[in-house]
């Protein structure tokens, strides 16, 4: 856990803009919401999600989820990797 | 990780390499570009570049938005903290970024100048302290404007009379358009970001890939994406087809996030824009629209003049342009280091040299 933690915050300071992990919707109070992956948790703006809701993943940049992650079309990515010839 | 350690599996990553070898055979000289800073970093982060064949060139065009962003624009933003009352809120990576005298980060030390992660954060920090002017450093591409966007609307909501933005924000399209006509660069692919396209959609790539007949493949950030997406552009390649692809569809929709750009189109609107070691690109930036010039430091505070003089010996120009690669500048790992850096892209941690740096490329 604590070398998560550790990669975690490497990966929250060098990426000072752009961040690249998806991170989990815990917590919706109007435009803004909890958000966690592991070793960190964050309070963002939801402002501009169609229909977030909790358990969601959201790829977070700048303080704002800019879009929801489609878990189907992740399975559908990772089958597409593996069968690739 | 959820949705991260699948994507970095090494066997897999191994397999697509194989392919890529096989599928670039007689394929002759390949210059692929991407145009993202979290690419560039993921590309030297996880040695793509090694686990391609020689043909096959991953260079780094304008990506990173810091790089991008003109000396002028830092010298202003200098001057601003010089005035009265005034507290200029930035991204972290600005402000290393040398001005033609000094940087934010020397004025960080007068307390002018602070970090934060986010626009919102300095509009709330605006709200508690009314007695002073905030400005936040609106730099970024697609993926920020909308986080800058929603910021400003916030300040409109609560009638934030101290909360301002100096905008030099910037739109993708028009920078690639601009290369890919540049026969100096003469790119075959564009790997195109992933985070600006989870905004702008795939649409505005349609125009890039007819008019220069160039194939595009919106690429996520894992070693599988990039990997899977530099395949993708040599199998178009293959069959000589231009086409947009989506690689990255767990994220990206055709049409980007609707409301996302619905919000940039209420508060933002296009004019020209310079870019460092570009020049001015007509149509490429986004200022403070006319319903929301309340918040345009530029409308509210007369500026301080400024003299900007050119970068000597530094050739991020080029480098941003994909014409050279750091390892063609006299100055890199030498004079310029992340520690005491010359030009922007050694400044940011997404610059392409920052990134050669750090992961290597430049001590063989």
């Amino acid at each position: 856990m604590t070398v998560r933690f550790l990669w975690a915050r490497q990966f929250w300071r060098g990426f000072s803009m752009c961040l690249a992990i998806p991170m989990k919707i815990l917590k919706i109070e109007g435009d803004r919401a909890n958000v966690s992956s592991p070793g960190i948790q964050r309070n963002i703006g939801i402002n501009f999600l169609k229909n977030p809701k909790i358990g969601d993943y959201v790829i977070v940049h700048a303080g704002f989820a800019i879009e929801k992650l489609d878990p189907v079309k992740a399975e559908e990515t990772l089958k597409i990797l593996e069968e690739l010839q | 990780m959820k949705y991260i350690d699948e994507f970095r599996n090494l066997d897999i990553a191994a397999k697509i390499s194989g392919l890529i070898k096989e599928d670039a055979k007689g394929l002759g000289e390949m210059n692929f570009m991407e145009v993202c800073g979290t690419h560039t970093m993921a590309v030297e982060r996880f040695g793509i570049r090694q686990m391609l064949p020689e043909n096959i060139r991953l260079i780094s065009g304008p990506g990173c938005p810091v790089c991008v962003t003109p000396k002028n624009y830092v010298d202003k933003a200098i001057a601003l903290t010089s005035l009265e009352n005034v507290i200029v809120f930035s991204f972290g990576d600005m402000l290393k970024v040398p001005g033609t005298n000094s940087s934010l980060f020397k004025q960080k030390s007068k307390g002018k100048v602070r970090i934060v992660y986010s626009a919102f954060d300095a509009a709330l920090f605006a709200e508690k302290n009314q007695d002073k002017k905030i400005v936040f450093l609106g730099i970024g591409f697609e993926t920020t404007t909308p986080t800058v966007a929603a910021t400003v609307k916030y300040a409109k909501k609560k009638k934030m009379k101290n909360f301002f933005v100096y905008s030099g924000h910037k739109i993708m399209p028009p920078a690639m358009k601009l290369l890919a006509s540049d026969k100096r660069v003469n790119i075959k692919g564009f790997l195109c970001p992933a985070h600006v396209s989870a905004i702008i959609g795939m649409k505005p790539y349609v125009k890039v890939c007819e008019e220069y007949n160039i194939p595009c493949v919106i690429a996520g950030f894992e070693p599988l994406d990039i990997l899977h997406s530099v395949l993708m552009l040599i199998r178009q390649a293959r069959s000589k087809k231009a086409e947009v692809e989506n690689q990255y569809n767990r994220v990206v929709k055709f049409s980007g996030n609707i409301e996302a750009l619905r919000l940039i189109d209420e508060v933002f609107s296009i004019n020209d824009s310079d870019w460092r070691g570009i020049g001015v690109i007509k149509n490429s930036g986004l200022i403070l629209s006319k319903g929301y010039r309340e918040f345009d430091i530029e409308k509210n505070i007369d500026l301080p003049e400024v003299k900007t003089s050119a970068d000597k010996g530094c050739i991020c120009g080029s480098v941003l342009k994909g014409i050279k690669t750091p390892l063609d500048c006299a100055l890199f790992s030498k004079k310029c280091t992340p520690e005491n850096p010359y030009g922007a892209c050694m400044v940011s941690s997404e610059g392409a040299c920052a990134a050669y740096y750090r992961y290597g490329a430049g001590r063989k």
